[in-house]
């Protein structure tokens, strides 16, 4: 109605300035129902959340230094002679994607501060995302309804990881270089098309003038916007589902509990930015990150020892140093086989724990949706099995930096790489039994805190002498926390011959699967929780012992 | 519980109230959860004065942070960028950077910690509960989407008019195809490329150093000297490619040492002239020790025995280091008698 209208305008005319912008607004974009429901959306508190904020605000600080460095940085490979301000190169010969890095570095103020954060702000992203993305692992957070979400936080670390690779390959330096001659002999042992491969992304044979060229439409606009796209949905997802939480009082799977958006979530986590870029900004002002004119211009023949990947990249450099150099020859062909493997178990690796959300669901055949966080010592299978992952990354990094343990242990080289032979196999298996071992005593200990109480320390003495210490009870919401995660069943297969004397048939996945969910939930995986009689057995005064 | 075995009157009555201070809101189950904890106020909600102090708190980092971007400005303009200093304990480094990264950095920090400590000491720090909805749809939402989805399949006809489909099917299959051609030109085929390099018969071998062509003369027993085929030089535009295949790496040991028959035959008076690039990933060679004859590649620690044919002793290489033959021209410089007579660097699938 025309009269509601106007009057409804006239009111709004009288408001504030600011209400009226968001009036305009809202007009137009709706905004107002979009902030009803998250305005004061609610944000749970525990300091492991603060992880995935830092691979965001990295992440951020990233596109930021980035664009910056793009407006110096010539992505060109044609051969000039350099006359800049850094002496020692003065009259080399070098690639303009170096010239223009020595550049930024020594000409352009306040250039190497910015290449520094970019390239400090890259290293921090991809541990971030390693350690948020261990911190979901451990707690289950991956469950349903978040799957989804832990594939998209998984491709934004893989995809992180090649950012960061054709990233620190563009200056073109001998170290970088290096590494690009790595990636060809690897792409070089596939079968059948890797010459091919290596042929058209070089633009003939190595390393031709095209790369780098190349690797910075790749590093600058194909992989951060498949990135970006993947960060925004990644966020969308984290609104909609709403957080997880660890179990507490007054916290159930129902509800979330914690602080709003605005303004305490806002206010910390906004704040959080800054901390975040203020770090990296004092950590790059003191602490030197490739140093490319240390290391000179690249040049097919020339190397320096030492030569080390960026650290995520760590544990490739080490499956292709421990693997044997077996190489087979037939009709004509050769199968590289000591480049191909290790280049077919990198993705393998990342793999196995990307899979491992749906190989759990499987298992335990639970569709629920969870949204309280387990703690690692409650899911005794699944903690062994990541700490069994990271053990694993952990060998290949150290044999990655065989000649870096060699030479600061001062080791034989040739041990080292045959320890980690062997522990890629072992160190796996034995870190799973240790785990596994380790939870399961977690487990005892929480049981004994909740039937006698928490060790108080006071020691006492009796009248006939004896001494004991005093155990106090906990509260209930001690007792709650501690005994509010389930401990579900393993699956039963049920009797093979039914009731008639016919067989069933069981099929070979269904005997697997009742195998698993026993490794996951059975009597050797769980120490059964107290349960109230028992409590109230102990606790009542007949329960002297 | 432990104390419930000792006598009342010889506890000591401090204690006592510590223990047994644990009530159970519910009798009937302990473990039951107790709801939301009363809130806790901080010394802020109290005491007017602690929340100013908080307030200045605050305040002191935001001016602390403009403070510094003024500091950052004042850097800028005026320490020039050459300038190095000294700064214990990290040695001498850029001035201008240390000064630019640690008022940024402050600035940056200052308002990152007043944020963060005006929420923690002066927001209302009352938790709230928000109520979840499941993820799923409701029975009807998902039936009704069935329908209009079913609804919509029939009505566009798609499953009746086969034709239409297949070859839409097809015509989007296809299209793409014209995106693959269109990678075509990336890069030239392989063809033989990889199995030829620079030298061919009577090439000079040229110092790598001095730029120089080598007489025998130069090289001595348990030296190792790099070099490159004549008419190779660094300004040439293909420079870069062809050193990565040409590089070669010159030792002399003596001919009684060299153990394989055809190394001793394509050697001269015990100099062996070896491909430089590794053949495990394409490296280049550097390290070489003159006792043993071992040469190591620096990257991934494959280990050649140059006495023996460049046999590959440790590492993950998978074939030796292809060798050149070399003889000495009229003039007496080493030159090359031929091309390798095996691809050099990297194994791949046509190698063979």
């Amino acid at each position: 109605m025309s009269t509601t209208t106007s009057t409804e305008s006239r009111a709004r005319g009288k408001a504030p300035a600011g209400e009226r912008v968001a009036d305009w607004a809202d007009g137009r974009l709706g905004i107002y129902s979009l902030a009803k429901a998250n305005m004061r959306k609610i944000f749970p508190d525990h300091w492991s959340f603060m992880l995935g904020e830092v691979c965001l605000y990295s992440f951020l600080i990233i596109i930021l230094t980035g664009v910056y460095l793009t407006l110096f940085f010539h992505p060109s490979m044609n051969e000039v002679e350099y006359h800049g301000s850094y002496i020692p190169l003065q009259g080399q010969l070098m690639s303009e994607a170096y010239k223009s890095t020595l550049d930024i570095s020594f000409d352009v103020r306040g250039g190497l501060l910015i290449r520094q954060i970019h390239h400090w702000a890259a290293l921090v992203f991809l541990a971030g995302m390693f350690v948020h993305m261990m911190r979901v692992f451990f707690t289950g957070a991956f469950r349903k309804p978040r799957e989804i979400n832990w594939l998209f936080g998984f491709l934004l670390f893989v995809l992180g990881m090649f950012t960061g690779f054709t990233g620190y390959s563009l200056p073109d330096d001998l170290l970088s270089g290096t590494g690009i001659r790595f990636m060809e002999g690897a792409i070089l042992s596939v079968p059948i098309v890797g010459t091919y491969i290596s042929f058209f992304l070089f633009g003939g044979e190595f390393p031709g003038d095209d790369f780098v060229a190349r690797f910075f439409s790749i590093h600058v606009l194909l992989l951060p916007g498949i990135m970006l796209g993947l960060v925004v949905a990644h966020l969308i997802l984290v609104f909609y589902h709403k957080h997880t939480q660890f179990a507490g009082p007054g916290k159930t799977n129902k509800n979330v509990v914690g602080m709003p958006l605005l303004p305490v979530y806002m206010a910390k986590a906004g704040g959080f930015f800054f901390l975040v870029f203020g770090v990296l900004a004092a950590v790059s002002a003191i602490a030197t990150i490739n140093p490319i004119w240390a290391l000179g211009p690249y040049r097919p023949d020339m190397v320096s020892t030492g030569a080390q990947p960026d650290w995520y990249m760590g544990f490739s450099e080490g499956l292709i140093r421990v693997m044997p150099g077996w190489e087979i020859n037939f009709l004509g062909h050769t199968l590289v086989l000591g480049v191909f493997i290790p280049l077919m178990i990198f993705p393998l690796v990342l793999v196995a724990i990307a899979v491992y959300p749906f190989i759990e669901s499987w298992v335990t055949g639970d569709k629920r949706e969870h949204h309280i966080l387990d703690r690692p010592r409650n899911a005794p299978t699944r903690t062994a099995f990541g700490v069994a992952w990271i053990t694993l990354y952990f060998v290949l990094l150290v044999g990655g930096g065989n000649d870096i343990w060699a030479t600061h242990f001062h080791l034989s080289i040739n041990a080292i790489t045959w320890f980690v032979r062997v522990a890629f196999f072992v160190a796996p298996v034995v870190a799973f039994i240790v785990t596994k071992r380790i939870c399961l005593g977690l487990q005892r200990r929480d049981k004994e805190k909740v039937l006698h109480g928490r060790e108080s320390g006071i020691i006492k003495r009796l009248p006939h002498g004896e001494f004991i210490e005093v155990h106090e009870p906990l509260s209930q919401e001690q007792l709650y926390t501690l005994t509010a995660h389930e401990q579900p069943k393993p699956l039963e297969l049920g009797p093979e011959v039914d009731e008639n004397g016919v067989r069933r048939k069981v099929k070979a996945t269904e005997k697997l699967r009742a195998k698993l969910s026993k490794g996951f939930y059975g009597e050797e995986s769980q120490i059964p929780k107290p349960t109230v009689e028992e409590y109230k057995e102990i606790t009542s005064g007949h329960g002297h012992h | 519980m432990s104390s419930q075995d000792i006598p009342e009157e010889n506890l000591p009555a401090a204690q006592d109230t510590s223990q047994g201070a644990v009530k159970l809101a519910d009798e009937q189950n302990p473990f039951a959860d107790p709801g939301l904890p009363p809130h806790e106020p901080r010394v802020q909600d109290i005491d007017e004065r602690a929340a100013k102090r908080s307030e200045r708190v605050v305040a002191l980092l935001f001016t602390v942070s403009m403070l510094a971007t003024v500091g950052f400005i004042a850097s800028y303009v005026t320490i020039p960028v050459d300038k190095s200093v000294f700064i214990w304990p990290i040695g001498h480094i850029s001035a201008l950077n240390f000064a630019l990264g640690m008022t940024l950095g402050l600035a940056l920090f200052c308002i990152g910690a007043g944020a963060v400590h005006w929420a923690r000491t002066l927001m209302s720090d009352h938790e709230l509960a928000d109520e979840r909805h499941p993820i799923e749809a409701a029975p009807e939402t998902r039936a009704k989407v069935m329908d209009d989805f079913r609804q919509g399949a029939k009505e566009s006809a798609l499953g009746r008019r086969k034709l239409i489909r297949n070859t839409m099917f097809g015509a989007l299959a296809l299209f793409p195809l014209s995106g693959v051609v269109l990678l075509r030109d990336l890069g030239p085929l392989p063809g033989t490329k990889l199995r030829h390099t620079l030298w061919s018969k009577g090439k000079l071998l040229v110092n790598m150093n001095t730029n120089e062509p080598l007489r025998p003369s130069d090289l001595v027993v348990g030296s190792l000297t790099f070099a490159k085929p004549e008419g190779l030089e660094e300004h040439d535009h293909e420079f870069q490619t062809e050193i990565a295949k040409a590089a070669l790496m010159l030792v002399r040991i003596q001919p009684d040492d060299i153990k394989d028959k055809r190394s001793l035959e394509w050697s001269h008076e015990g100099i062996l002239a070896y491909s430089k690039i590794c053949t495990h990933v394409g490296c280049p060679i550097s390290l070489y020790e003159q006792q043993t004859h071992h040469a190591l590649c620096p990257c991934h620690q494959s280990t050649f025995d140059l006495s023996d044919g460049a046999k590959v002793i440790f590492g993950p290489a998978g074939h030796p280091l292809p060798q050149l033959r070399i003889g000495v021209n009229d003039e007496g410089y080493l030159e090359a008698l031929g091309d390798f007579d095996e691809p050099v660097g990297p194994a791949f699938w046509e190698r063979g």
